[in-house]
């Protein structure tokens, strides 16, 4: 198992290092480096202009130099101005003595960098956009996984049933309405007071406000209410919601027609009491696999839904960072994502070994 | 004017009893979850001492019953709308439902022919045909199909131009007059106008052409890179699995999303990424044909040397044209925020089919009939892609369905943040980004290609699920 767990993060790490390169790669390629010294200078510089800004800045050294730099194991470039004497470089803040600044100045050195288009210090932006979208994915997964677990047990104890039937064809049809396509029919209908159910609602009196939720999530990022947050949320949790349905049943369809299941039925055991105390147990050790998987997946639906709902978060951010080549941000975020990514792969393949007794014991 | 209503001149007497219904199945489904909590149970065959089967109805059955009989009665409602559109001749009679089953004319035909060839030969048409078998399967089609027909049929369906501006109808609601129409022009705007004054209607039929137009290309395109790379992966496993499993891995690992606003931006298609990507992933189906000819043909070197060099010319020509841009005839050609788009998406789909494959080939390889094929002294490569891939196909041609419906969201996705198309584009997503903005007062632009989406990628979903059960029961 130790073995196991060493190899694994030996991977992980050569893949982060590789996946944090490409990106590296596309954000530093000539065209956007032009880009960056032309909104960063002035816009109508000539191509001599640039080249000389972008060798002032530290951007002229070869890529792999600087991807060195960037990790921290390569020392930070330093320049000094010919004429004032003045010496900058990548780990000398702004009016800090270039004699007193360290001589590596990178990831491993927990320095994230200097985020070009907000004027801050990554760590300081990236901190508090995670806690927000932390937030979004926690209430997302305390409502996705129970009722996917739910639906998938019910649909699987009884293969081929109505029930299953039924709720089979309804996780289908979430995992057919992409996060842009039901957040949009959830606003039409909920969130809108000249359509769907909000109006009808009003005219009764049944609610207080205009409409029955809010179709932004502005305001939940400093108070979350029911009102402000319940769409973004099912937006999200439908969406992942039909494939861990779908795992869930499937992997109750097998255990259900396993040998020990006909003999406790043959025994006159309960129907409930076989799904519940004999099935179940061995029914949710695939889907818990598919439910760390399904992360990385929320991912993509965490950028949609906060650009939808205008909430300020991880994804948010990330989309700001991109349209505007904002370097720096962009790599902390990507690393954030890959991380994210390989770590619950990494749980997922630990949790699949430890909780199936098949492959732990031998 | 005032805009012409939903239902027309049947709306009065068809309205209540689509609305009962409604009613019905609701009151159904309830009843039926009632009763299925409270314990009844549906009513079972019984086989009488005189070998007659009868069945006791329970509360449970008759509820069903009316669920089913709603069902029926809202389709047939639906029908006369269309029916009623088709024949009745002014626009205020025919109602928007109308005049949109009137416009989507040769969409049904096409339909109604299709379903009615394919369910009389069915048994001869193999697994297409067993999805005749299967109501899901056949909704699924019945989806597909539409927007399909819908893409091909686009420019009769279509009442205006999808860049057509008329500034007057901004925002305008379904059913709108027109100002003043020019002759033979379509007097209205059936789902209103968007926020420029273009036909929302219109428009989504045109992005049916869009999406069709990438969505399966680029779908065939990852299977071809997939299989040509799974297949050797799985069958002579060492080193070359190790290696490209990790790269597969790798790319999987990457979020989708950081990835197209890595790669689909004017400054990458600029930097030419996008054309090297292209030249080497365009190479995988041309690679992939010769293989297939060259090991099937490999004892009659004249068939041989003709199919390859029919491949490399048509491929090689077609390649040249599609991912140089350089096409000695000057026919056919890509643009380049297309092909980005193109190749990102054959680029993210690839890997999860070179997974989907080499897990089929780590399975099949073991059979007795390749250990068969061996002894026989077959080569490597005919084992791989005339005996293994061709028993591979049922889960192949099932993945290939969901995939498409994945490609078609990823597709949504690109436009929703408008990354890669052109801005007029009227392809779903970014038609749904456009509508989003005013989308609490306006709701009429977005809703339209969101639903487009939504079904065609349902439809896919089903077809896939009738088509999995049609070949398990074999």
């Amino acid at each position: 198992m130790g073995l196991f767990i060493l190899k694994r993060l030996g991977v992980m790490l050569l893949t982060a290092l590789c996946l944090t390169f490409v990106v590296f790669f596309l954000t530093n390629l000539y065209p956007n480096l032009e880009k960056l010294a032309k909104t960063q200078g002035n816009a109508r510089m000539t191509d001599a202009e640039v080249s000389s800004w972008l060798d002032n800045n530290g951007y002229g050294a070869p890529m792999l130099v600087r991807y060195g730099e960037w990790l921290g194991v390569v020392p930070g470039w330093t320049r000094t101005d010919e004429e004032t004497g003045e010496i900058r470089g990548r780990c000398i803040d702004f009016g800090d003595d270039p004699a007193e600044a360290p001589r590596f100045c990178g990831m491993l050195q927990g320095d994230l960098g200097y985020s070009t288009v907000s004027d801050d210090e990554v760590s300081n932006i990236v901190g508090g956009r995670l806690l927000l979208t932390g937030k979004l994915m926690g209430w997302v997964l305390i409502v996705m996984i129970p009722s996917a677990l739910v639906v998938g047990v019910l649909a699987g104890m009884r293969e081929g049933s109505r029930l299953d039937r039924t709720l089979s064809t309804a996780s289908i049809a979430t995992t057919a309405t992409p996060e842009y396509v039901s957040g949009v029919i959830f606003i039409v209908l909920l969130a809108s007071s000249t359509a769907g159910l909000s109006p009808w609602l009003t005219e009764n009196g049944w609610i207080e406000g205009r409409t029955l939720f809010l179709g932004s999530a502005r305001s939940a990022m400093e108070d979350i209410t029911f009102w402000n947050f319940t769409l973004p949320v099912m937006t999200l949790a439908l969406y992942g919601m039909g494939y861990i349905a779908r795992m869930t049943r499937a992997s109750m369809a097998e255990v259900m027609t396993a040998q020990y299941i006909r003999t406790a039925r043959l025994k006159g055991v309960k129907f409930r009491t076989i799904v519940l105390k004999h099935a179940l147990r061995n029914a949710l050790i695939a889907p818990f696999t598919v439910i760390m998987l399904q992360i990385p997946w929320l991912l993509t639906g965490v950028v949609i839904v906060e650009t939808l709902f205008n909430y300020n978060g991880f994804g948010w951010t990330l989309v700001q960072a991109a349209s505007n080549n904002d370097i720096e941000l962009l790599m902390s975020v990507s690393i954030v994502a890959v991380i994210v990514v390989l770590a619950t792969q990494l749980i997922s393949d630990i949790g699949y070994v430890y909780l199936n007794p098949r492959i732990r014991i031998s | 004017m005032d805009p012409i209503t939903w239902t027309g001149s049947l709306g009065p007497f068809l309205n209540p009893l689509m609305l009962a219904a409604i009613a019905v199945f609701v009151l159904g489904f309830f009843a039926q979850l009632v009763l299925n909590f409270a314990g009844v149970q549906p009513g079972e065959v019984q086989i009488n001492p005189d070998h007659t089967l009868s069945v006791a109805r329970s509360p449970n059955d008759y509820a069903l019953m009316a669920m089913k009989y709603a069902v029926l009665l809202f389709l047939a409602c639906v029908a006369v709308f269309i029916v009623g559109g088709i024949v009745q001749p002014s626009l205020e009679q025919k109602g928007i439902i109308g005049a949109m089953g009137q416009r989507f004319l040769p969409v049904w035909i096409a339909m109604i022919l299709i379903f009615a060839l394919s369910v009389t030969f069915k048994r001869r048409l193999g697994l297409y045909g067993k999805l005749f078998d299967s109501p899901i399967g056949m909704v699924g089609f019945f989806l597909v199909m539409f927007w399909m027909l819908t893409a091909i049929f686009a420019g009769l369906v279509a009442t205006h131009g999808a860049i057509d501006v008329v500034s007057q109808m901004r925002n305008e609601v379904p059913g709108s007059f027109m100002p003043d129409p020019d002759e033979g022009e379509y007097l209205v705007y059936l789902l209103g106008g968007d926020n420029l004054g273009r036909d929302v209607f219109s428009r989504m039929v045109f992005g049916a052409r869009e999406v069709l137009k990438i969505a399966p290309a680029a779908t065939l395109f990852a299977f071809m890179v997939g299989i040509t790379l799974g297949l050797p992966a799985g069958y002579f496993g060492g080193k070359l699995d190790t290696v490209l499993t990790f790269i597969a891995n790798l790319v999987l690992a990457f979020p989708v999303i950081l990835l197209f606003y890595l790669l689909v931006t004017p400054e990458i298609v600029a930097s030419g990424i996008p054309t090297y990507m292209a030249a080497v992933l365009f190479l995988f189906p041309i690679i992939f044909f010769v293989i297939l000819f060259n090991s099937r043909f490999f004892t009659q070197p004249f068939t041989r040397n003709i199919y390859i060099f029919l491949t490399v010319l048509i491929g090689g020509w077609l390649y040249l044209g599609l991912a140089w841009n350089s096409d000695p005839l000057g026919i056919i050609s890509m643009p380049g925020n297309i092909l980005i788009v193109f190749v990102s998406v054959v680029f993210v789909n690839s890997p999860t089919v070179f997974r989907i494959v080499r897990g089929i080939v780590l399975d099949i390889k073991t059979r007795d009939y390749v250990a068969a094929g061996q002894t026989r002294g077959e080569g490597p490569w005919y084992i791989m892609l005339w005996e293994i891939l061709p028993n591979a196909r049922g889960p192949l041609i099932v993945d290939f369905c969901l995939r498409i419906g994945y490609t078609t969201i990823l597709l949504g996705t690109l436009g929703f943040f408008g990354l890669g198309v052109s801005p007029e584009s009227p392809d779903w997503g970014s038609t749904i980004n456009e509508g989003r903005r005013l989308l609490t007062i306006y709701p009429h632009p977005a809703l339209p290609p969101a639903i487009a989406l939504m079904t065609m990628v349902l439809g896919l979903n089903l077809l896939a699920d009738g088509l999995r059960e049609e070949s398990l029961r074999d």
